[in-house]
């Protein structure tokens, strides 16, 4: 198992620095000269090409590639040219906010999903059934800054029942020790604090859910019909086992498989769909920070954001492999 | 099918269960609706200057902000800055058609292609292109398109390159798989002994038998290009603003979201509809031609 992991681990290494090299390249593109957007206009030509000089940008661009790809394997992505600190200190800051929105958004889908899914093809054809089929494909057809507006619109506008946006109240005076603000009010005994931190995560998170909930109710569906026809399911009837027994303890338990699989691939989904729903509700996670810096052509930022981002992709892809072999003892590792 | 007094439902059986019973050609509908919102998508696209009753950048700042009236001239209200929501959804649908055909086009051109070199010839080649694979799908959904637009500039041929750039895969890996599987059949086999060169398999024996399959992957790799383009466009990251987009015009409904709730309703449901439409019309496909599936 060990073994496994650092295999799959280290082989995830040449695919970043192709990444990297991709994205390099792509940066080659850009309009403007990085210089030209750190210092005034005014600047002499000589002062210009010193910059130049001293940052290697008159370097080959293979050369520049291996300066980047070293720098960025000890954490170094450059200095943003937009907040004036560096991109890596940035991202660590804002990240804890953007993992706790799409942990909290796996959560609703596989709260609301799973249930709907196994009612629906515990009864197929029944009102469970169409209801989990329209709200699967509405949850799928949905834009979600269209459904992220809409609640706001109502939660907010209309019945003022939740904030519009933003992580947390101002001026409740909770240190930050993890991050994670549900977690950091919890520790420092703040309860009203976390309320209120619940209180704003609960549209975005909602929000961001909306897709994963109606693939997650439509694999459920499917892939405990396709286990209610095994032979053990006949077996378990067979035995006499109770109708709800068989349900959850035998057909969903071998449908968890599929679930799982889905649930770490739409992950990387649910990254991307945080870039929009953190705009949408002004959530300060890494998200809205790298529509930030596209806005404001913060290159470093937008380089080191789009690494980091994908490089937390292969590493959700990497663990969800490792899960089966905890779910499913039939898939052994060698 | 239609329910008749002479069927017979088994005792405890609901109304509800009678219905679907009765309805059980529900894919019907789905392709229905699903042909339903591609026909009205592509007369929307084709006709906007004859279907718009207002030019879509036509300010007026007199009749900004008007609530929808069906009998006005503003039948689904004005935006900030006076001009007309429904013109510019029907203007805006455009954009929406020219990308999801443009992406559909060269997704599945390249992947297929990909796909089936890759499986019909295996090998050093297959292993290529799978490495090929491996990169693209590394970046999570959309994150490409959004490095690619923001490096290289915004406009219409580039956000379509985007959206291509990880859409052919789905493409690739289906049709590999296909290829794979046919090479080994007998009619494959028994061409190759008859002379026929690997070109003519391909384009004869091949290409015909997965192109079921690709036809189901356009409708949802359309829809897929729909919501992508106008998350972009609502990011800012899309076509220029002056052309009129669903997703632009939702972008600008968040600054007026407790005053002018028109201007957020209604281009979302026109994407909703459109995407949901195609999404139905995949399954309805799928349905009919994936026997597998079919038993679900």
């Amino acid at each position: 198992m060990l073994l496994y992991s650092t295999r799959r681990l280290a082989g995830a290494i040449p695919v970043l620095i192709v990444v990297a090299a991709v994205v390099f390249t792509l940066m080659q593109f850009a309009p403007g000269d990085a210089v030209s957007m750190l210092i005034s206009d005014e600047a002499s030509d000589a002062d210009k090409a010193r910059i130049r000089e001293a940052w290697g940008l008159d370097d080959p661009p293979l050369m520049q590639f291996l300066n980047f790809l070293g720098n960025a394997v000890t954490g170094d992505f450059g200095t943003s040219f937009k907040y004036k600190m560096p991109v890596m200190e940035l991202v660590l800051e804002r990240l804890p906010a953007t993992i706790e929105l799409a942990l909290a958004a796996t959560l609703v889908a596989v709260a609301i999903g799973i249930p709907l899914g196994v009612l629906a093809a515990a009864r197929p054809g029944s009102l469970w059934d169409s209801l989990a089929s329209t709200f699967s494909f509405a949850g799928i057809s949905m834009p979600n800054f269209w459904i992220g507006i809409l609640l706001i619109l109502l939660f907010a506008g209309h019945w003022h029942l939740l904030p519009s946006g933003g992580r947390a109240p101002w001026g409740m005076g909770v240190e930050p020790i993890t991050g994670f603000l549900l977690l950091d009010t919890l520790i420092q005994g703040r309860l009203d604090a976390f309320w209120g931190a619940l209180k704003h995560l609960a549209l975005p998170a909602l929000v961001l859910g909306t897709n994963m909930t109606g693939i997650i109710t439509q694999l459920t569906r499917a892939s405990v019909q396709e286990a209610l026809h095994e032979d053990y399911v006949m077996t378990a009837r067979a035995k006499g086992l109770g109708g709800m027994r068989i349900l959850w303890r035998h057909a969903f338990r071998n449908a968890l498989v599929g679930v799982v699989t889905i649930i770490g691939l739409e992950f990387g989904a649910l990254l991307s769909g945080a870039m929009i729903v953190e705009t949408v509700f002004a959530w300060p996670g890494i998200g809205s920070l790298l529509i930030q810096g596209i806005s404001s052509r913060d290159y470093p930022l937008i380089i080191g954001l789009v690494l980091i981002y994908t490089a937390i992709f292969i590493l959700v892809n990497l663990l969800i492999d490792l899960l089966y072999t905890l779910i499913d003892p039939r898939i052994r590792i060698n | 099918m239609t329910m008749t007094a002479g069927n017979s439902i088994p005792a405890g059986q609901g109304r509800w269960q009678r219905f679907r019973r009765s309805h059980r050609h529900l894919s019907g509908f789905k392709a229905g609706f699903g042909l339903a919102t591609v026909a009205a998508l592509v007369i929307m696209g084709l006709f906007s200057p004859w279907l718009a009753p207002h030019p879509p950048n036509q300010q007026d700042l007199m009749v900004a902000m008007m609530p929808p009236d069906w009998t006005g001239p503003y039948v689904l209200g004005t935006d900030h800055v006076g001009r007309d929501i429904l013109s510019r959804i029907i203007y805006g649908s455009r954009v929406s058609l020219i990308i999801a055909l443009s992406v559909a086009l060269f997704a599945s051109v390249t992947g297929v292609a990909l796909g089936v070199t890759a499986g019909y010839f295996g090998g050093r080649i297959d292993g290529a292109i799978q490495k090929v694979v491996e990169i693209f799908w590394s970046f999570p959904p959309l994150m490409l398109a959004i490095a690619i637009v923001a490096f290289v500039g915004q406009g219409l041929a580039i956000v379509i390159i985007a959206l291509t750039a990880q859409r052919w895969i789905p493409y690739c890996r289906v049709t590999r798989a296909e290829a794979m599987a046919l090479r080994e059949r007998e009619f494959i086999m028994a061409a190759r002994t008859l002379g026929a060169s690997d070109g003519f398999i391909i384009r004869h024996h091949i290409l015909p038998n997965v192109m079921l399959s690709i036809i189901v992957m356009t409708s949802f790799a359309m829809a897929n290009a729909i919501i992508a383009e106008s998350s972009l466009s609502f990011l800012g990251l899309g076509v220029p603003p002056a052309i009129p987009t669903w997703g632009g015009m939702l972008s600008d409904s968040r600054a007026y979201i407790s005053s002018a709730w028109w201007m957020a309703l209604f281009p979302g449901l026109a994407i909703f509809l459109t995407v949901l439409g195609l999404n139905l019309l995949g399954d309805a496909l799928r349905n009919q031609f994936d026997p597998k599936l079919k038993s679900h």
